[in-house]
């Protein structure tokens, strides 16, 4: 392709070369680690759901008591699996009794691995088929009746309230929405498990569970149905749980999650170790069901200043793609993010937002690229908001983003109202129509203030990936690199579900899941 | 469904500013214009914009005008509309209360500090319970500061621990303990089902049943804070919308003298 902005190929090569540096030095800690989290998905992905009687999850009932024998390192497969050859139960029937304090797996004679490879075989397989199904009914549905043009147009409800997140989706999807996000309740990200079944009460947004991405996703297919277009589902894979809800998401036909550990450090305080182990696993799971995943880059704007700040954006997005990379999940999975959050009131702010977004898009040719609109500038005046958010949509259109996530008028001020929703999309819409091919129409001077700020954007972006990846990305966290805020190795939450795989330790799901479709 | 470009309402109203009896002013004294926008769980028609009208006048306003409505999904119609006030405010009899401080700009208020107090005042601020937001302590605490006021963390005279978001009340009193807090910052931004006032209140009565609210200097902020609000709770002081570092520095600096002149 050739680059609109003059952007010199070499440049962007030798970046990613810097970046794939670091993230291989991040996986090759990865490697050596398990995590509670980790285990739960094994546990899930044998097939293991349903809460004890105390409401605790059996993932984390069967997890807990290995954690407690101190043998968590050598991984639920081989237990249960040891379990499975010594009783001839069912994962699930195992777990079961180990809630009823009927059975300690950690204690049972440990059989030859043959043996249990051999018992695990088959609910392995029942579940990677489970996911590869859902895959390929996505991929069927869309066929049949289509999708909307990119930029996608994405929506949050948030009602706390799945069945009233249900009307609220269904307005959005009739007005234009093309992907409806289940904004999660205040604090889930930092519950190390995932409540069950349906539910009705949330802060700010609605929990994460199973039986509601269930109860969503077939909502979008009948309304996808009714307005001739496939409405893809999002939510919220990070956090302490991270793979236990990408797999969650891969039985129930999600197909796009956040899904990025940087942001849980920086934003959460979760543990950059646990979380950059759980990140792998989640990302090897969605890569495999087919599932955008969307990182949390935009953020680092909102605490630090956007225009200052952008090259550590850019920078995040380079090294964020490498291990999506060694997590096979391809680029056309990969909703890289970036915002358009620089102060209003900054002269030519629009020409920088147009050349952050043109570069982004040039980089990463083939990513549909998550595009976040302002939030830090939005204030009570709605007004004003509304042509903000027109602003930022004519970026959209212009740069061809991959996934527009609409800004509300009242983004300041509430949840969105199912108005604010409306209004919001008729704005993309008529934006979107009305400047449609305005990228293939215009080109940049050369030694403009666009082509120019790209340039400088991309130099500066270079200077920190050489910085990082000489000291490497954790110590780089550790010194505030990122949005302005530091986050020691060993603090946060979540260090304590963390520990090094042990000999008899086996994950053949990434393997297989690695394998291709 | 326009009203035309030009009004032909009769104007026959008195014109003149009385401040014992304001109303809206849309574009004459009086007029009382009102702008709205709703949505009513209806279907769009002929019956949904008289119920708009109808709800326009419940709410004290007269000739109601539906300028725009649509149906936004099957069951539920958007309306945007204008109508008359009919009521009107005293605006002489009103009384806000207001955080008691001049506000000083950063050097003002480190100089101030310096010379009344002689050493450096222990800030320690948190987004406490389940709020992530950390924006509003952000723009409070950090160095940077927010639109141009520069932050606690980067006054001379302040010592300013920012422990971010998520802090559950607990260890934020044990953290206020542990580093012989003078003041304490709570901030708020999520008030869905008023879970900030939940959380607000159980800051105090922990405070107050460690024998430790007379002992700091207590103030919350957050865009749905006021400073009635933040009194009415137990709070020293509540800043809400647009106040910035300075306020709440000034406020609390002033605040430690006037209490230790006390003493």
């Amino acid at each position: 392709m050739n680059s609109k902005l003059g952007l010199d190929s070499k440049k962007v090569a030798y970046a990613r070369q810097l970046a794939a540096g670091v993230a291989a030095d991040v996986q090759r800690f990865v490697d050596g680690y398990t995590t509670v989290a980790v285990e739960r998905t094994l546990c899930r992905l044998l097939g293991i759901d349903g809460v004890d009687a105390n409401s605790v999850p059996l993932p984390n009932v069967v997890v807990d008591s290995l954690k407690a024998a101190g043998v968590l390192g050598e991984g639920a497969l081989f237990y249960v699996g040891n379990a499975m050859v010594v009783t001839g139960k069912t994962p699930m029937q195992i777990a079961e009794e180990i809630a009823d304090g009927k059975l300690d797996i950690t204690k049972l004679e440990i059989r030859p691995k043959a043996e249990i490879d051999k018992a695990l075989e088959a609910p392995i397989k029942a579940s990677v088929e489970k996911i590869k199904a859902r895959r390929k009914r996505r991929e069927d549905y869309i066929e049949k009746i289509g999708e909307g043009p990119k930029p996608y147009i994405y929506v949050i409800v948030a009602t706390g309230n799945i069945y009233e997140d249900v009307v609220q989706a269904e307005a959005a999807a009739r007005q234009g929405a093309d992907i409806i996000a289940v904004i999660r309740t205040t604090g889930q990200s930092l519950l190390d498990y995932v409540p069950y079944g349906a539910t009705t009460e949330g802060f700010g947004g609605t929990y994460a569970t199973q039986e509601n991405f269930r109860i969503m996703r077939q909502a979008l297919d009948k309304v996808g149905e009714e307005v001739g277009r496939y409405i893809r589902l999002c939510n919220y894979c990070s956090g302490l749980c991270m793979p236990e809800i990408a797999v969650m998401g891969a039985f129930e036909g999600l197909d796009v999650m956040l899904n990025d550990a940087l942001y849980g450090i920086l934003f959460r305080d979760i543990n950059m170790q646990r979380t950059m182990i759980d990140q792998f696993f989640s990302r090897v799971i969605n890569g495999f069901a087919g599932v955008i995943i969307n990182t949390g880059e935009d953020n680092y704007l909102t605490t630090a200043d956007a225009v200052e700040a952008a090259h550590t954006v850019l920078a995040s997005d380079i090294i964020n793609e490498q291990l999506a990379l060694i997590a096979g999940l391809p680029e056309e999975q990969m909703g890289l993010g970036h915002a358009f959050e620089m102060d209003p009131m900054l002269e030519n702010g629009f020409l920088l937002e147009l050349a952050q977004a043109q570069m982004a898009r040039e980089i990463f040719p083939k990513a549909p690229l998550k595009y976040m609109p302002p939030t830090k500038f939005m204030t009570g005046n709605i007004f004003r908001g509304h042509i903000q958010d027109a602003l930022f949509n004519m970026v959209g259109i212009w740069t061809n983003q991959g996934i527009q996530l609409l800004g509300m008028p009242t983004e300041a001020i509430h949840t969105p109202f199912m108005s604010d929703r409306f209004l919001s999309i008729e704005n993309a819409k008529y934006i979107f129509n009305n400047m449609k091919s305005i990228g293939d129409e215009v080109e940049f001077k050369e030694g403009g203030i666009i082509r120019t700020r790209a340039k400088e954007v991309l130099d500066k972006a270079i200077e920190l990936l050489e910085k990082l990846n000489e000291e490497g990305l954790f110590t780089a966290l550790e010194k505030g690199i990122f949005a302005d805020v530091k986050r020691p190795r060993n603090g946060g939450k979540g260090l304590d579900g963390v520990t090094p795989k042990g000999q008899n330790y086996m994950n053949p799901f990434i393997k297989i899941m690695l394998g291709g479709k | 469904m326009s009203g035309g470009l030009y009004s032909m309402e009769e104007k026959d109203f008195d014109k003149n500013l009385n401040l014992k009896a304001i109303k809206p002013y849309g574009d004459t004294m009086n007029d009382g214009k009102v702008q709205l926008s709703f949505t009513l769980p209806v279907p769009a028609g002929d019956e949904a914009v008289e119920a708009a009208k109808q709800l326009i006048k419940a709410m004290g306003l007269n000739n109601p005008q539906v300028v725009f409505y649509k149906e936004l999904t099957p069951g539920f119609t958007f309306f945007n509309c204008y109508g008359s006030a009919t009521q009107t405010v005293d605006f002489t009899a009103i009384h806000v209360p207001k955080v008691e401080s001049n506000v000083m700009d950063m050097p003002a208020t480190d100089e101030y500090i310096r010379e009344n107090i002689g050493r450096k005042l222990v800030i320690v601020g948190a987004s406490t319970g389940t709020d992530a937001h950390t924006v509003g302590i952000d723009a409070i605490m950090n160095m940077k500061g927010y639109a141009g006021h520069y932050g606690l963390e980067r006054y001379d005279m302040i010592e300013a621990y920012n422990l971010g978001s998520q802090v559950p009340n607990e260890d934020f009193i044990a953290k206020a303990v542990e580093l012989k807090a003078d003041a304490l910052l709570v901030s708020q931004t999520v008030t869905q089902k008023d879970i900030h006032i939940k959380n607000l209140t159980e800051l105090v009565e922990l405070l107050e049943a460690e024998g430790l609210r007379d002992k700091v200097i207590l103030a919350c902020g957050g865009p749905r804070i006021t400073h009635e609000l933040a009194k009415e709770l137990g709070y020293d002081a509540g800043f809400g919308m647009n106040t910035y570092a300075d306020d709440v520095a000034s406020f609390i600096a002033e605040e430690y003298v006037r209490r230790h002149k006390k003493q």
